[in-house]
């Protein structure tokens, strides 16, 4: 277990148990994040691809066609990603409201950038959807590529945002070296994080759409010359080159990951599912070598395989931070709980002590004294001056604080005071003309 | 708080991102989600019936641009105002997240079926093709209307119960917000002020799609006159609506301010609203008045810019309108039970006996000295005032000590420490101070000197954090460590 650092903040958690058992949060989490990232996957990976295959058409139309059905898949990829965000958020709000609140504020600016750039590459792959046929030759083409490139800018430094919180919460004991959103790169291993993620969320693409355009009721109508299994050998390909990548690109995050919480349950949880990885990719190798007319047919169980990988990483995953975040969180119980103690024994003294008496004048006149000084004027008239025009008229005074009028031009408006009460202004008045009164 | 602060000084920390932010979000929801989706699915069903070809196309052109706004800044300014609150406001949210969690998750359920309605509708829309698909489609629309009203009326209630003090027993005080004498007034006034402001919108929106003849518009005016002769009687239903929910609403706000606010007292600022409140309704009345009538009679008398006035003027109201919550929120985020700066009702006490700096994490200092006083009231500003003031921007508290002490010559530093220690009896909308009188003493020196010599205040965004280093030690004996 490691160690806290003498710099590790350790925050007190809010008193307030959590609303479900934890566990279910748990499940709920990692479920949750699952298919979010899959929608997300489907969003950055998609409008990569879009990119490409828009920049292929240049040279041969049919490849700008196939770019055109891809760009409006990611459209409505992108409004779920958004959607089957709010679930996971809200669990991992929940089970890491110290960590997860600390590392958005200490890369506050680029967490709060996230509502314009997502908009803005939200609006652009609209924009890009639907002037495909508009903008379809010389400068106008070139116009329209850029948008599509922009957006997937875009979709590229979005997720950067996230990974770096995710990643930020883990280690405690480095955040006081961040200053602001680009010093917390530096920590822990965002970059292999983000290579794996933007690997997978080509590859997922790869297998979502070699089964989308691979449906049996898929309507190819708009893709010229490409056929069916055409379509279905180019994704998986992509799906399998890139999954083979993963197999550099995984092992380069397990190994750079900070030592806090590795352990061994992390290393078994990972190495199954490369192991079923590996099966997996097998099992697309041999895909590929089918003939047209059978490829495609163990789609399904590719499928399956692959949501197999997909949950033992995200486990994985889970475990990792949860090793990672034990001393700290234990650390936080145990402040939290001495704090709550601390606390309870001072109200219990409080509640025993004996009721305090009835305010005297001099403690109600507090509620005066910073704008009523007895010879100087503050920020109302001094006492002086009171009591001169008041003399002899404490209900004057009274009546005038319940709802105080504005009489003098150079002075601001005087707050209405009529929540202390009638009888407690009737002592302070008296108590205010006493003090003006010896003040002059 | 126990949280880094991330602060934006001249915004008045912040609170005005989250204001932007949620206001619209509000603007883009009442008119094109609710005041539309119900008028759109009617334009479909009526050219379906009425064989109307071009009347479809004109509904479908709408739905294009709503399609468009509501699922990129219409969805994404909705979890921005809760990305925003989470850095503004992270010890609320927070809570509010523990306490009323299935009030939370259900808008979530709620706003993917909206999501994935609007999706449906929209993009099946030209796939309708025969009789039978068409009205299928027409029912997507019937059910996407009723959602998001349905969501509208789930967060009233949702952002009602949150306000109800000390409540912690969920579908209780969910249903005391729905019973609240302002929770039938408020959905009132905001579903008929969203079909009024939905139905301009629309009318608006269809100058730009009648302009030219087309094979499916061979006549444009015929078009433009159908469905502005239309708009202009759903203008004039909603708006008799919104005036007799608005009037309800405002004369049921004194009485419910009275009940929630912790004082039961009606401030001045409160009074002037509540008198703005009734002018800015009849005006706003009056404008959707004259343009309704004008559509009534021809549709080329009211001219395209004339519209944007009833709708400037709508976006003014509906502002107003949800300023009312603040008003009977402060000093508090969640009602009787944690004040706006984060500290719990039940520790101000403890803290104002033992002092903040002792319990906070993210402080410079735990123990004042002469050398430090400044740097610890920093501190102390951070915690106790930045969550509503700013230091010399937006609701500055330089300048609010301007306003009371004078612009020249210098400040009592002895009336502005009793000032702050009573500063919620003053000024019953700030919650009082957390501190001890020593942590006055410290706000004070800091406050003098940031008016000595001004100075942007940086949040932890950019400053990062510092921690002190007696900060109280965690458990790191062998006994507290978890079992491995
Ligand atoms: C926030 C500062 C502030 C506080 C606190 C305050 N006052 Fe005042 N008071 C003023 C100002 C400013 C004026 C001058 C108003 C004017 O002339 O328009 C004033 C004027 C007065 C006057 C003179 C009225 C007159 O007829 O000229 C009286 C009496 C008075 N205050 C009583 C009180 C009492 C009693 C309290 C405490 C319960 C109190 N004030 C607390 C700011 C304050
Ligand atoms: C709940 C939010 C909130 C908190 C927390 C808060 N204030 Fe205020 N404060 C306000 C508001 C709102 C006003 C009124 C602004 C106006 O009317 O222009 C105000 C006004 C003031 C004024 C002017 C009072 C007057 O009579 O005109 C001073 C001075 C001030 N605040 C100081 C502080 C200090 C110091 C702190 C921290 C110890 C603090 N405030 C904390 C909301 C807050």
């Amino acid at each position: 277990m490691n160690a806290l650092l003498a710099s590790t903040p350790v925050p007190r958690d809010l008193p307030l148990p959590l609303p479900v058992p934890e566990w279910l949060l748990v499940v709920c989490l990692v479920a949750f994040f699952l298919v979010h990232i899959l929608f997300v996957n489907l969003m950055v990976g998609g409008s990569v691809l879009v990119v490409i295959a828009e920049w292929m058409g240049l040279k041969n139309k049919r490849w700008d066609a196939l770019a055109h059905e891809i760009a409006q898949t990611v459209t409505v990829n992108k409004s779920l990603a958004v959607v089957m965000g709010i679930g996971p958020l809200l669990c991992i709000n929940l089970l890491y409201t110290m960590q997860w609140y600390s590392a958005n504020a200490l890369t506050g600016h680029a967490w709060l950038l996230i509502v314009p750039l997502v908009i803005v590459a939200f609006l652009l792959t609209y924009l890009h959807k639907y002037t495909w046929d508009k903008w379809s030759s010389g400068g106008r083409k070139t116009l329209h590529l850029l948008i599509g490139i922009t957006a997937m800018l875009l979709f590229f430094f979005i997720p950067l945002i996230f990974l770096a919180n995710v990643n930020l919460m883990l280690f405690p004991s480095e955040w006081e070296k961040v200053r602001g959103f680009f010093s917390s790169l530096s920590i822990g291993n965002v970059l292999p994080r983000y290579l794996h993620f933007m690997a997978a969320s080509i590859a997922m693409t790869g297998l979502f759409l070699a089964g989308w355009f691979g449906r049996k009721n898929a309507d190819l109508a708009h893709l010229g010359d490409f056929t069916r299994p055409e379509l279905r050998r180019l994704f998986y390909q992509v799906c399998a080159y890139v999954t083979l990548g993963q197999f550099v690109l995984g092992p380069l995050l397990l190994f750079t990951l900070p030592p806090a919480g590795i352990t061994t349950q992390v290393y078994l949880i990972i190495f199954s599912g490369a192991a079923v990885g590996l099966l997996t990719l097998w099992m697309l190798f041999g895909e590929l070598k089918r003939d047209d007319t059978r490829i495609g047919s163990r789609y399904g169980l590719i499928v399956a395989l692959f949501s197999i990988v997909v949950l033992g990483m995200g486990s994985g995953r889970h475990v990792y931070r949860e090793a990672a975040l034990a001393g700290h969180k234990a650390a936080i119980k145990d402040r939290t709980e001495r704090y709550a103690a601390a606390l309870a024994e001072f109200n219990k003294n409080l509640a025993a002590a004996p009721a305090p008496a009835e305010q005297t004048a001099e403690q109600l006149f507090i509620n005066c004294a910073a704008c009523h000084a007895p010879n100087v004027k503050l920020v109302g008239p001094p006492l002086t001056e009171i009591a001169q025009l008041y003399a002899g008229n404490p209900d004057g005074i009274v009546t005038w604080a319940k709802a105080p009028g504005k009489k003098r031009p150079e002075l601001p408006q005087m707050p209405p005071m009529i929540h202390l009460g009638e009888a407690n202004l009737r002592k302070i008045a008296e108590l205010m003309l006493e003090k003006g009164a010896a003040a002059q | 708080m126990d949280f880094p602060s991330f602060y934006l000084d001249h915004l008045a920390g912040g609170r005005l991102i989250i204001g932007l932010i949620a206001s619209l979000h509000v603007l883009i929801n009442h008119p094109l989600a609710v005041g539309a989706y119900p008028l759109l699915t009617w334009m479909e069903w009526w050219a379906h019936k009425n064989n109307r070809p071009d009347v479809d196309l004109l509904a479908y052109r709408i739905t294009f641009v709503v399609f468009i706004v509501t699922t990129t800044v219409g969805a994404m300014t909705g979890v921005g105002i809760w990305l925003s609150t989470s850095l503004f406001a992270p010890f609320a949210i927070g809570s509010l997240l523990r306490v009323f969690f299935w009030g939370w998750f259900a808008e979530w359920l709620v706003f993917i079926s909206e999501v994935a309605l609007i999706m449906w509708w929209f993009l099946t829309w030209k796939k309708a093709d025969t009789h039978e698909k068409k009205r299928k489609h027409i029912r997507i629309g019937v059910a996407l209307s009723i959602m998001s009203w349905l969501t509208m009326a789930l967060i009233v209630a949702v952002l009602g119960f949150m306000m109800k003090p000390g409540e912690w027993n969920q579908t209780r005080a969910f249903w005391d917000a729905m019973t609240n004498p302002l929770y039938l007034p408020q959905l009132g006034f905001r579903t008929f002020f969203a079909l009024m402001t939905g139905s301009v919108f629309l009318w608006f929106a269809s100058f730009f799609f009648t302009k030219t003849k087309s094979a499916f518009n061979p006549e444009p005016r015929r078009l433009r006159e159908w469905i502005v002769y239309r708009l202009s009687h759903v203008v004039l239903i909603s708006l008799l609506g919104t005036f007799l929910f608005g009037t309800w609403y405002w004369s049921a706000v004194p009485e419910t301010m009275k009940a929630n606010s912790s004082v039961a007292l009606l401030t001045q600022e409160f009074m002037s609203w509540h008198g703005q409140f009734q002018t800015l309704l009849s005006w706003t009345i009056i404008a959707f008045l004259v343009v309704g009538i004008g559509g009534l009679g021809s549709s080329f008398m009211i001219p395209r810019w004339a519209l944007l006035i009833p709708s400037f003027m709508g976006i003014w109201l509906l502002g107003h309108f949800e300023r009312a919550r603040e008003f009977m929120r402060k000093p508090w985020v969640i009602g009787e039970y944690m004040y706006s700066n984060g500290v719990h009702k039940d520790e101000l006490a403890f803290l104002q006996s033992e002092g903040l700096l002792k319990h906070a994490t993210y402080v410079k200092h735990r123990e004042i000295t002469e050398a430090n006083k400044a740097e610890c009231g920093q501190d102390i500003f951070m915690l106790a005032c930045s969550r509503c003031h700013s230091t010399t921007g937006l609701n500055g508290v330089i300048e609010k000590f301007t306003a009371m002490y004078g612009a020249d010559g210098p400040w009592d530093s002895a009336g502005m420490q009793l000032f702050i220690k009573g500063m919620h009896q003053t000024r019953t909308f700030m919650p009082p101070f957390p501190g001890t009188d020593a942590e006055a003493g410290a706000l004070v020196a800091y406050l003098q000197q940031l008016r000595a010599s001004p100075q942007t205040l940086p949040g932890a965004q950019s400053a990062g954090i510092v921690i002190a280093p007696e900060a109280p030690k965690p458990a790191m004996s062998a006994a507290a460590q978890p079992k491995p």
